[in-house]
């Protein structure tokens, strides 16, 4: 090789290419051509498991191929062969931020073929209610504070995960599990509330709320979050109608629809609340629109407590529920109606139907075919992660890889929801 | 196999009491800094993520920094379902990772498959890679993750974890086929 | 629940309703085919429709239909189509619902495809074709979804078993090893 003489054949030297030509420094250095990038499908966005495909132009993105289904656990054929009791724990791992909304939306999707729905007993429902508002608590704490922390910002992502530690515990009281719970039935609930849980549960939103002050404090205002979260990611109204985006998304985009208002079930009618609408529709906005959902749902849960009946916590239906105790273990028939329930099943009536409700990430919905036995013949979830991942590749057009986590992370992909 | 193994605990005992106290320090460093890489797919993140935070603290174990290289790991910790499409991807991350590397099977999904038993859950993650300790819960409770942890620790001082045993048994060989 | 819409889509485009119905609440209107595509682009773009928010995309399978309780008759047999697709549109104006179902027969499941009318169609309809195997013409980019391209068989399907595995790699010292040991192949 010959003796390096000048600056030209130094780079011929390091770069390897044979003709450089009078080019800018910045400009030898860059490829011309299209890269790919693998970002998946572990990764330490902790927001479950997918794998991006990114195709780049230097740091742009053109475009970016989703591939889900690493977490496709087969939740629609797993349902065939289970009763529709048996079907709940499945319904805890689809969404399993907020695990007690997916058995609500399994129960009511159920109860409607049957035609109990608004027939159940009033705190049954209540109880629905609270314990489907402390798990949207949880699911937004999770997002905001993975989010944060994927962003840098991991103070918020401790306290946040103190504050859902707590909701956690509460949880476990009621249900017996902290996070797969499977505490709703067909018909209502498995069990009430224990004695003290309305104190320790409005102590504990007190000390939410003012952990929250701090961590608003640390984050709203902050430069660095402001600048990786706002303005990227954008989503218009009309966009976000068209790509079936529901929930904070659609929220942040300007899309007033919250299934708790518009298509009012179970007690919502008798709760206030506002729905937060956001204008940009940037992460910043489903940010901002996480948060405010998150002192909404503290305020429902005010109010619930506030208003909440006595009574019986199972419907009476014989078709539901099982018989007395005391009854299956006395006399022949209730034991063998015992029998014949849990193994069985509930036996719901030949039909198909659609139910929805608004779950942590928008409009969860689960669309029942039965056909007279005790196991579902279909059973397909509606699963909003599904449908907003399928947006990801329009958001991240034009921006940049680092702008892939904020993105991904407010999307709120959950592994087990999106990929079922 | 034909090399001598230590197959029996009093045999483990006699020659570790006969180490000496310079060998066995490596392995006191590794097991109160392991460096985990937490392969993350499904709702026992949730659980990993709370052992992780300030109630259940697995920072007091040394265990605290995740990191998101296998390259730069030695504890590969399996949460949540593992399915066929993910089993290559799994090879590959244990496949990066240096010797000496453990695994631990967090979760009833990655120790056997759960009650998920379908055409795409693997039956555990065993199928693919050797697994150290495994976690049965669905999802464990933190002070599970934690027990689990000081067992991983336990064995991690004795060499038997499964890579140290792989190592040895190589070792061994080769000192065979010197002979 | 909006009875009239199934009125007013029967009335506009007669041809293509086979029948309409209505349970527990939903409204279902069986569209042809054939017609699908136009009265799909009907119930978006009417001022009175405006079904602008595509909410779901499903098939079912009705190989193992017996529902307990109602007439043999009801039954599958062969002569009746096995699948049917489902789709279900919301109208954010008018607060609305309407599913829209298309019967498909085994031999020649293919549907014209509504992802150029409702973008979320795009990964419904492939998650459909991944399960079912039901072929959208006219789709940008049919291709499986959730699982790996190597896998043969379209899972949801009633004839496929629940437990049947094709997995992608297995240790090497497996005491059973369906990939290369002396069981290979045999997938139970």
């Amino acid at each position: 090789m010959a003796p390096i003489t000048d600056g030209q054949s130094l780079k011929q030297l390091v770069l390897g290419r044979k003709d450089v030509q009078d080019m800018s420094d910045t400009e030898a250095d860059l490829p011309p051509d299209l890269m790919t990038v693998n970002m998946g499908p572990s990764h330490p966005a902790m927001h479950g498991t997918v794998r991006i495909v990114l195709t780049v132009d230097g740091e742009k993105i053109v475009k970016g191929d989703v591939q889900p289904g690493y977490l496709h656990r087969c939740f629609e054929k797993e349902s065939e062969y289970a009763t529709y009791t048996q079907v709940f724990p499945y319904t805890d791992r689809l969404n399993y931020v907020s695990p007690m909304i997916n058995n609500c939306g399994w129960a009511m999707a159920v109860e409607k073929l049957m035609g109990l729905t608004g027939k159940l007993p009033r705190r049954a429902e209540y109880v629905r209610v609270i314990v489907s508002e402390m798990s949207r608590i949880t699911d937004h704490l999770t997002c905001v504070g993975a989010s944060a922390m994927e962003l840098g910002a991991f103070t918020p992502f401790l306290y946040l995960l103190k504050c859902r530690e707590w909701l956690y515990q509460l949880l476990e009281k009621v249900s017996g599990a902290r996070l797969t719970h499977s505490y709703v039935r067909v018909g209502g609930v498995s069990k009430d509330l224990p004695d003290g849980f309305a104190a320790e549960l409005l102590g504990c939103l007190d000390k939410i709320a003012s952990v929250m002050v701090e961590c608003e404090s640390l984050l709203n205002n902050n430069k660095i979050f402001r600048d990786r979260m706002a303005g990227i990611g954008k989503l218009t109204k009309e966009d976000a109608i068209k790509t079936g985006c529901v929930g904070p998304i659609a929220r942040a985009a300007g899309v007033d629809y919250d299934v708790r208002r518009d298509y009012p079930y179970s007690i919502y009618p008798e709760v206030e609340f506002d729905v937060p609408l956001g204008t940009t529709g940037d992460c910043y906005d489903r940010y901002l629109v996480r948060i405010e959902e998150l002192k909404q749902s503290m305020r429902i849960l005010r109010q619930c407590f506030a208003q909440i009946p006595d009574g019986p916590v199972m419907s009476d239906d014989h078709r539901v529920t099982l018989p007395a105790k005391g009854a299956t273990y006395n006399t022949i028939e209730s034991m063998i109606r015992h029998f014949k329930h849990i193994v069985d099943g509930v036996r719901v009536p030949a039909g198909e139907g659609y139910a929805f409700l608004e779950g942590g990430n928008g409009e969860l919905g689960f669309f029942v075919v039965a056909d007279g036995t005790g196991r579902p013949y279909k059973a397909y979830c509606r699963s909003p992660s599904f449908v907003h991942l399928s947006t990801a590749e329009m958001l991240f057009k034009d921006h940049f890889i680092a702008d892939v986590v904020p993105i991904f992370g407010m999307i709120n992909m959950i592994g087990g929801e999106c990929d079922k | 196999m034909g090399v001598e193994l230590t197959t029996t605990r009093l045999e483990d005992a006699a020659k570790w009491a006969k180490q000496g106290k310079l060998a066995r320090i490596p392995d006191w460093g590794r097991k109160f800094s392991l460096f985990t890489y937490p392969f993350v797919t499904a709702c026992c993140g949730m659980e990993f993520m709370s052992v992780a935070a300030p109630k259940y603290d697995i920072a007091r174990f040394g265990a605290e920094f995740p990191r998101f290289s296998p390259r730069q790991s030695d504890l590969l910790m399996i949460v949540g379902t593992i399915t066929e499409k993910q089993g290559p991807a799994l090879k590959r991350v244990f496949d990066q990772m240096a010797e000496p590397k453990w695994v631990i099977a967090f979760g009833v999904c990655a120790s056997t498959g759960g009650f998920y038993q379908n055409y795409h859950a693997m039956p555990g993650a065993d199928q693919v890679i050797p697994v150290d300790v495994y976690i049965p819960g669905c999802p464990p409770r933190p002070e599970q993750v934690l027990d689990a942890l000081m067992m991983l620790m336990d064995r991690i001082q004795d060499g038997r974890g499964h890579s140290q045993l792989r190592l040895k048994r190589e070792q061994m060989i080769a000192q065979k086929t010197e002979e | 629940m909006s009875q009239k819409v199934l009125d007013a889509l029967t009335a506009a485009l007669p041809g293509a309703v086979v029948r309409t119905g209505s349970a527990h609440g939903d409204e279902i209107a069986w569209i042809k085919r054939e017609e699908l595509v136009p009265a799909a682009t009907w119930l978006r773009d009417d001022p009175k429709m405006l079904f602008d928010a595509p909410v779901f995309c499903t098939c079912i399978d009705w190989l193992d239909w017996k529902p307990v309780g109602r007439p043999v008759a009801e039954y599958w047999n062969e002569t009746k189509p096995r699948f049917t697709v489902a789709y279900q549109l919301r109208s954010t104006t008018h607060k609305h619902r309407l599913r829209l179902e298309i019967e498909l027969p085994e031999n020649d499941a293919r549907l014209p495809s509504l992802a150029d009318l409702w973008p979320a169609f795009n990964w419904q309809e492939r998650e459909t074709f991944d399960m079912y195997g039901i072929r959208f013409d006219g789709h940008p980019d049919l291709r499986r979804i959730y699982l790996y391209e190597e896998f043969v068989g379209y899972p949801l399907r009633k004839d496929y078993p629940k437990e049947k595995r094709q997995p992608l790699v297995r240790r090497d010292d497996l005491p059973i090893n369906p990939i290369k040991g002396p069981h290979a192949g045999e997938h139970k």
